[in-house]
């Protein structure tokens, strides 16, 4: 697991209030909506301003998030692949 | 006709978390803001929803749901919500984000959770209601207002059969600090039971919420009966025996027949005389109690009022705590309930014993 990926789930877990998880509590692969940690659209919208606050990527395209918010990797691998800081 | 309403079930949180009515000794506290006291929120909301309430939400609904359950009711027929400043603490959290952010990248949570209607909102979801679902926000007659339309709701739709009334309000850092700024509390720290031996200005403040799960169905568990209520927004300090007599004349009552009343007073020696004026006058043979030195004065305290006065009917006890005269009641009837605050919105709820 990279420090990204660390550093990733300590941010949702504070953003989005995730009381009485640790960041060993999700994994990587994990589905972050549905069946997996059940996340909804409102937290869609948080990881949405969570990308360009902390990476800067802005998603011009809303539906984009449906294929980067999977899991904790894809998001990691989408991060790393379009950050700009 | 008129239909005749009940009271079938009551959720109370408030500042006193224990059963005066079982002889819990009142909570004390030493300064003039203070928080209700939470129960275990988990028991009624799902972990998931319950990360992104404030509390006004969580009390709201978990006082909803024990109000429900104490009347044997899944969904109502309408749920009808009073709260005087909302959700305060989303509010605040959203204006310090767009101050903090300079109005960029800012996350919807606490916006779309600021809103005065996401008590009532989050309740109907919890419960799947699709019902008639109103927020009234009127200051300190918003539990008023929402119990009148509840009222209306009975009288004019055959249909309606339970409704679900409440009131909540949450303290806040800094809006309900505005109070102080305002004169609205005591400029020095008192302690809460004392808060009527004080002779100055202000009052002491706390947070909570009050649902009853009302209905035209009397059962074996009802606490009281709901008879009627007035408010008016403006009413002269010389005026209030008569507006009382003119209220209960109306309803083809006299203050003879009123046991017991209970009384808003906060120890504001700038709007007490409301009161006073009707403990020496009309109401002086009457048994008085009060109850803002256990739960502070907020937008929608009186339904702490009515929570004690329905447990009176119910129970036949009164705590001692509550008295503010030496006459006695031994099985009232017919309580009366009055509040105002800063010499504004009048209120008075008439509950009778079932």
């Amino acid at each position: 697991m990279t420090n990204l990926h660390t550093e990733l789930k300590e941010s949702i877990i504070e953003q989005l209030n995730l009381e009485d998880m640790d960041p060993a509590d999700i994994s990587n692969d994990e589905p972050l909506f549905g069946d997996g940690l059940g996340l909804d659209s409102i937290d869609a919208l948080e990881l949405i301003v969570l990308l360009e606050k902390d990476y800067g990527i802005k998603l011009t395209d809303p539906s984009q998030g449906k294929e980067i918010f999977v899991s904790i990797d894809r998001m990691a691998t989408y991060i790393e692949e379009n950050r700009t800081k | 006709m008129e239909v005749k309403i009940y009271i079938n079930g009551i959720g109370s949180i408030s500042a006193q978390s224990g059963d005066l009515f079982s002889g819990d000794s009142a909570r004390i506290y030493q300064e003039n803001i203070f928080q209700a006291i939470s129960p275990n929120y988990r028991e009624f909301i799902k972990p998931m929803a319950l990360r992104r309430m404030s509390k006004a939400t969580k009390m709201g609904i978990t006082s909803a749901k024990i109000a429900l359950k104490e009347a044997e009711t899944e969904v109502p027929d309408a749920i009808i919500t009073g709260t005087g400043e909302g959700c305060k603490k989303d509010t605040e959290k959203f204006l310090e984000n767009l101050l903090d952010q300079n109005e960029k990248l800012l996350t919807p949570t606490s916006f779309i959770q600021s809103t005065h209607n996401t008590i009532g909102g989050q309740i109907a979801l919890n419960l799947s209601c699709k019902n008639y679902n109103v927020t009234y926000t009127q200051n300190s007659v918003s539990l008023e207002t929402a119990l009148l339309d509840a009222q209306m709701q009975f009288d004019e739709d055959p249909e309606i059969y339970s409704i679900l009334v409440g009131g909540v309000d949450e303290i806040s850092e800094k809006i309900t600090s505005f109070r102080k700024l305002d004169g609205q509390l005591k400029s020095k720290s008192i302690k809460n039971l004392d808060l009527l031996k004080e002779d100055s200005t202000g009052t002491i403040t706390s947070e909570g919420a009050h649902f009853f799960a009302l209905s035209k169905e009397k059962k074996q568990n009802t606490y009281a009966e709901f008879q009627t209520l007035f408010i008016k927004n403006t009413i002269q300090p010389e005026n209030i025996n008569e507006e009382i007599e003119a209220f209960l004349k109306q309803n083809n009552l006299d203050s003879e027949v009123i046991d017991v009343v209970i009384l808003g007073n906060n120890g504001d020696n700038r709007y007490d005389h409301y009161y006073k004026n009707l403990q020496q006058n009309l109401l002086k043979n009457t048994m008085q109690l009060t109850y803002k030195h256990l739960v502070g004065d907020f937008d929608t305290a009186s339904g702490y009022a009515i929570y004690l006065a329905a447990n009176i009917l119910k129970s036949g006890k009164i705590p001692s705590v509550l008295k503010l005269n030496d006459i006695d009641s031994k099985t009232p009837k017919n309580i009366l309930i009055y509040n105002q605050y800063l010499g504004r919105d009048h209120s008075l709820i008439l509950l009778s014993a079932v």
